[in-house]
């Protein structure tokens, strides 16, 4: 698009990569009479020199899947607000962003009802071995082998333990009680006006439990969680979801547990050191696999983009963050 | 409605609390565990006992449940028609001693069968799916015919659920995306959100209660056909299946298998459906022209299925294996330890309950 003089006056909002919203539907989607945007991903420059040149006057950052501490903060002194399109806020360091007086405006709950759909999806396809005896019957081998065994698991009457009662676990906790499950929560504390029960910490919750899902954020706290004492409390007939964050779980003691039996199965979103997926689970009927797309419908990326695009004209309006972040 | 010989008016009434209940434990027993429980007079001699081990039960669908098999040895005189090498002879053989037929959604029993044994009293079908049983048949020659309703109910909707979100976030192929080691070279493709989706449903029965309940509770609009329109329901109801097709984004199938809703699924529903529109079917396979679904997914004119039940199963045609927009299940609707077991207890608590001249669990006819 040509520039006039008119651009020229605009606010800049940076961008460090191309959000994958832009990328995948088109910039023109995402495109607003009261900014304009400064493309760090376009030039040859390193980030840090590309900041030190052109950053001076930057007030807004776009971020989608960039890192955000004190070094590129340092070289954007006039940034006020910064807009997300990420679920997950762990990219930014968030601590430095409260210290400068840093907004941020994260994606709300646009992801929350998509990742809450496939968290579900996941748990019925590991006790109903959707994706095994699909695989079973598109190789051939119900004609072949016979009817598919082993049998699944009822969902009704399940115990499900909730990671992280936000948005997201609230929305799993809501869609699994339409299938007769029960539920019960750990989170960082008790949410008043559940009536869910409220375990203190998430071995006690697994002992409970049937199924663990993980719906909380990664953060210092939350790194590893899940760890040997607490799968061991899940225990042989116990799965695990995860759609939050692979650091959430020790992976290496999980796919140990996984490989003797010590728990019946697992669907996961998330690893520790995306893209690389432990090998020893692309061996396993009783585990489903995804490429951390729990988010990626085009409906929340359309969704995402507009929403950051709003925030950022609300933020040179001098008014509210639409999706303002709160840490509580 | 035929009855066999009864016990005395007040201890039918006392079983009949228990005949319509899906969560009660008695109906997932045999009558033995009703005696046990005090609410059937005990056995005045074992007399009565021995002479069930004696009664010969003809197993017509492939003998795939340990379970049920074991169950049914050690009361009955167990034969398989699976295993007999020559059907005819054996039928022939056997035709006065076979006083009870056990089917399941493959096979049942059908006229020729029923003709051929006149001894028949009583079929009880592994399935709630009646339509491997000619019942007008059975009807006129005053046999029995008991099903396995209620039990299964949540684990074919927790099913159709399931196929509706592996079909719209593509569930499968992605975890085919991450085994195959293709995440190293990107991001698999964006999918198609569920919550919200106006989900149609053909035939409100149970099945199709339990499937609305669920697909509520993710904010899906919920529109349904079904013989007649429900009264108290909140539902749309859509007087066609055409029109239903044309008004939801997915479709399901949850109606019974009867000469008029065969081939519910056809080239009209399919095109009304269209390219953006999803197919589940957990109902049985010919309730879809399974040529005109293949081509329609083949071509791009129906945007995805969901699939449980085929016309010719385990036979399923080939040329949807490669379709990423197609999930393809092994009839496993009811497939989960805890309902196959509460399945086969009702097959074999009703064969009690008829030759201990007792009221029958769950009657069909």
């Amino acid at each position: 698009m040509g520039s006039s003089a008119a651009d020229e006056d605009l606010p800049q909002v940076l961008l460090i990569k191309n959000p994958p919203a832009f990328a995948v539907l088109g910039e023109e989607h995402f495109t607003s009479p009261k900014f304009r945007y400064l493309k760090a991903f376009e030039s040859s420059l390193p980030l840090h020199d590309f900041l030190a040149a052109h950053g001076g006057s930057v007030r807004a950052i776009l971020a989608s899947l960039s890192v955000v501490d004190a070094s590129v903060l340092d070289l954007l002194p006039e940034v006020r607000v910064i807009a997300t399109t990420s679920a997950g806020l762990n990219l930014l360091d968030l601590p430095e962003c409260r210290r400068r007086g840093i907004k941020i405006a994260n994606a709300g709950d646009v992801y929350s009802t998509d990742v809450a759909d496939y968290a579900v999806g996941l748990l019925i396809d590991v006790l109903r071995k959707i994706s095994a005896s699909n695989r079973y019957v598109k190789q051939g081998f119900w004609a072949s082998k016979g009817d598919y065994y082993p049998l699944g698991s009822k969902l009704r009457g399940k115990r499900i333990g909730i990671v992280g009662l936000g948005r997201i676990g609230y929305q799993v906790a809501k869609r699994l009680e339409a299938f007769g499950c029960s539920i019960a929560y750990n989170s960082r504390k008790a949410k008043p006006g559940v009536s869910y029960p409220f375990y203190q910490t998430v071995q006690e919750l697994a002992a409970k439990s049937d199924a663990l899902v993980l719906c909380c954020g990664l953060t210092q706290q939350t790194r590893h969680l899940v760890n040997k004492e607490v799968l061991a409390a899940l225990g042989k007939e116990g799965v695990i979801v995860n759609v939050a964050r692979g650091g959430v779980i020790d992976e290496k003691e999980m796919v140990r547990c996984l490989m003797e039996g010590e728990i019946a199965g697992a669907g996961l979103d998330v690893f520790e050191n995306e893209p690389e997926v432990p090998k020893e689970l692309m061996e396993l009927d009783n585990v489903v696999m995804s490429p951390h797309c729990a988010v990626r419908t085009r409906e929340s990326l359309m969704e995402v983009g507009r929403l950051a695009v709003r925030n950022l004209e609300a933020f040179f309006s001098n008014e509210p963050l639409l999706s303002e972040f709160e840490d509580d | 409605m035929w009855f066999p010989k009864l016990l005395p008016v007040t201890e039918r009434s006392l079983l009949r609390p228990f005949l319509h209940h899906t969560t009660n434990p008695l109906l997932h027993s045999s009558t033995t565990s009703l005696r046990q429980s005090n609410l059937l007079p005990r056995r005045v001699s074992t007399a009565a006992v021995s002479p069930m081990e004696s009664i010969s039960v003809l197993m017509t669908c492939p003998p795939v449940h340990p379970y049920l098999v074991e169950a049914l040895e050690k009361r009955f005189t167990l034969h398989k028609l699976d295993s007999v090498p020559d059907k005819p002879q054996f039928l022939s053989s056997h035709r006065d001693s076979i006083r009870a037929v056990v089917g399941n959604a493959a096979a049942g029993a059908d006229a020729e069968l029923i003709d051929q044994l006149p001894k028949l009293e009583i079929v009880s079908s592994y399935s709630v799916g009646l339509d491997k049983i000619d019942l007008a048949k059975c009807k006129e020659k005053g046999i029995r015919v008991t099903n396995t309703p209620d039990v299964l109910t949540d684990d074919v909707a927790d099913l159709a659920l399931g196929l509706m979100l592996a079909v719209l976030r593509r569930l499968c192929e992605s975890d085919r995306y991450v085994r195959s080691g293709l995440w190293k070279k990107g991001d698999y493709k964006l999918t198609t959100k569920f919550s919200g989706k106006t989900v149609g449903i053909i035939g409100l029965g149970r099945i199709g209660m339990a499937i609305a309940q669920r697909a509520e509770a993710f904010s899906c609009p919920i529109s349904y056909f079904s013989r007649s329109q429900k009264p108290g329901i909140n539902y749309k109801y859509h007087p066609s299946v055409v029109d239903l097709a044309a008004n939801c984004d997915i479709l399901v199938v949850a109606c019974a298998l009867t000469p008029e809703t065969r081939h519910i699924i056809n080239r009209e529903v399919i095109d009304a459906l269209g390219p953006k529109g999803v197919l589940i079917n957990i109902g049985r396979g010919p309730h879809v022209d399974e040529a005109e679904l293949v081509s329609a997914l083949v071509e791009g004119r129906l945007g995805g299925a969901g699939l449980d039940v085929f016309q010719d199963e385990p036979n399923v045609p080939e040329e949807l294996f490669k379709l990423e927009n197609v999930v393809l299940l092994p009839h496993v609707g009811s497939g989960t330890v805890e309902t196959r077991q509460a399945m086969a207890d009702l097959v074999v608590g009703n064969l009690e309950a008829h030759f201990l001249n007792k009221p029958l669990l769950t009657p069909v006819v």
